[in-house]
């Protein structure tokens, strides 16, 4: 437990800021997520051929190839597109881009496309009559959209997110590969620089697990929140 | 975009498939013993049985395929006992590794998926079996068994995706798998783009495949 201490001597302090840094990433992935859902299910819902194309082929990519491989895809391209762009500017030098933003892009885009499914399964699963009376209310259709259908919608859509967010956090633990300071990548330095692999990847799990236990309370009290009336 | 330099790298990407192809069928081939087996002790009725499956399949699969990796790969090598027993022999190797690590990770996820299977078995059926004298060993291969593996199957084709993808982390312990060399390939010429097109397609390829195949299943088995 010496190995834990907070300060010079232990790694618990790196560890602490090392569990926020998680929590961060996380955090702006699934919000990065949620946007990219809102958009992509919004094509697929609608009624335009090339739109539900764009909305597939999303979905279909960012969850049918490794979370690695799209990683390392924004890791060794962000910088590339970034200088591309520089260059047009006139600047030569080497850019190196944010390890968080990478982190949190990639992770985002792959959450979204699991977000997407989520969100257009929870419209389709609001019953028709929701629509059509709103309509026949003379509501626009922006005002019916946030007032009517997304409040339903997200009550049933809630389990899902609460298991998106569970895969999202999970995956965080891969954008350790580009030396962003997360539990993982932490654990690594720590396990490289005692020796002591076993106690600190062990460590690591306990953190990941207390995370994820975490965030299920959480999410079934939003859950019984969002369901009062039912 | 370079279709040139995509064809020059698509044979070593394809070698390096293959790798993948290994890992995921094995993994999954002795993740269903792991599976079956946990879903047996989980619905046995034993709570301590019950218990042990139970947080098996939490822990499992509340901590990242990455964690677990890292704990049998890098972590048990430390352990002294381990180091001078045979265990050493596979333990030593990454290739076993990852299958050891993918193994208890599929197994942890479809111990789940064959337990709510094990489940909605009708109790109808199961008394019915019994009624006509049919042994518990019977009912369970040919009665239980065989209709729990129907329910199961469009949630164990998740996995096996799922599995599929789970392998890229393989090239985190050293292996050269589909994403290790996709990465090898991208460090050293820097066309991460092209590299991720080539990768992903074959990616896409594989799952394609596994979705049709569970799909040619599904179509088999319906028996209602």
């Amino acid at each position: 437990m010496g190995l834990l201490t907070y300060g010079d001597t232990g790694w618990g302090d790196e560890l602490f800021f090392a569990t926020l840094m998680t929590i961060a990433v996380a955090l702006a992935a699934i919000f990065i997520g949620f946007f990219l859902a809102a958009i992509f299910a919004s094509f697929k819902l609608s009624k335009n051929k090339i739109l539900n194309l764009i909305g597939s082929f999303y979905t279909t990519v960012f969850r049918g190839v490794p979370e690695l491989l799209v990683i390392y895809l924004f890791f060794f391209g962000g910088s590339g597109a970034v200088m591309y762009v520089a260059k047009i500017f006139g600047y030569d030098g080497y850019i190196e881009v944010n390890a968080f933003l990478t982190g949190a892009i990639s992770i985002g885009i792959i959450s979204g496309a699991y977000s997407t499914e989520v969100f257009r399964g929870a419209v389709q699963s609001i019953d028709k009559g929701q629509f059509e009376a709103s309509e026949v209310l003379g509501f626009k259709k922006k005002i019916y959209y946030y007032k009517i259908i997304i409040p339903q919608m997200l009550r049933l859509a809630l389990p899902n997110i609460s298991n998106v967010w569970q895969i999202t956090l999970k995956d965080t633990s891969l954008i350790s590969v580009t030396g962003l300071v997360e539990i993982m990548r932490q654990s690594y330095i720590a396990a490289g620089y005692t020796r002591d692999p076993l106690f600190f990847y062990s460590f690591a799990a306990v953190l990941y697990l207390f995370l994820t236990f975490l965030s299920m309370k959480m999410f079934n009290r939003l859950e019984k929140n969002y369901s009062k009336g039912y | 975009m370079d279709l040139d330099f995509m064809l020059e790298h698509l044979p070593r990407l394809l070698q390096a498939t293959k790798i993948t192809i290994q890992l995921t069928l094995l993994s999954l081939f002795f993740g269903i013993f792991v599976g079956v087996f946990f879903a047996i002790l989980r619905t046995s009725g034993n709570k301590i049985l019950y218990y042990i499956s139970y947080y098996y399949s939490y822990i499992l699969r509340g901590t990242p395929l990455l964690v677990q990796i890292f704990i049998i790969y890098f972590g048990l090598g430390q352990v002294e006992w381990i180091r001078e027993s045979f265990l050493w022999i596979v333990l030593k190797e990454p290739y076993s590794c990852a299958i050891i690590a993918f193994t208890l990770n599929t197994g942890a996820y479809s111990s789940e998926i064959f337990r709510s299977a094990f489940e909605t078995v009708n109790k109808g059926i199961v008394e019915a079996a019994e009624g006509l004298g049919l042994s518990k060993i019977n009912t369970f291969f040919k009665i239980k068994l065989p209709i729990a593996i129907r329910q199961s199957l469009p949630a164990y084709g998740n996995e096996m995706i799922l599995m599929l993808k789970g392998t890229s982390l393989a090239s985190t312990v050293t292996l050269l798998d589909l994403t290790g060399v996709a990465k090898h390939i991208i460090s050293t010429t820097f066309r991460p783009v092209e590299v991720f097109i080539v990768a992903g397609s074959i990616y896409l390829i594989m799952t394609f495949i596994i979705h049709n195949f569970i799909k040619f299943l599904e179509k088999k088995y319906n028996y209602s």
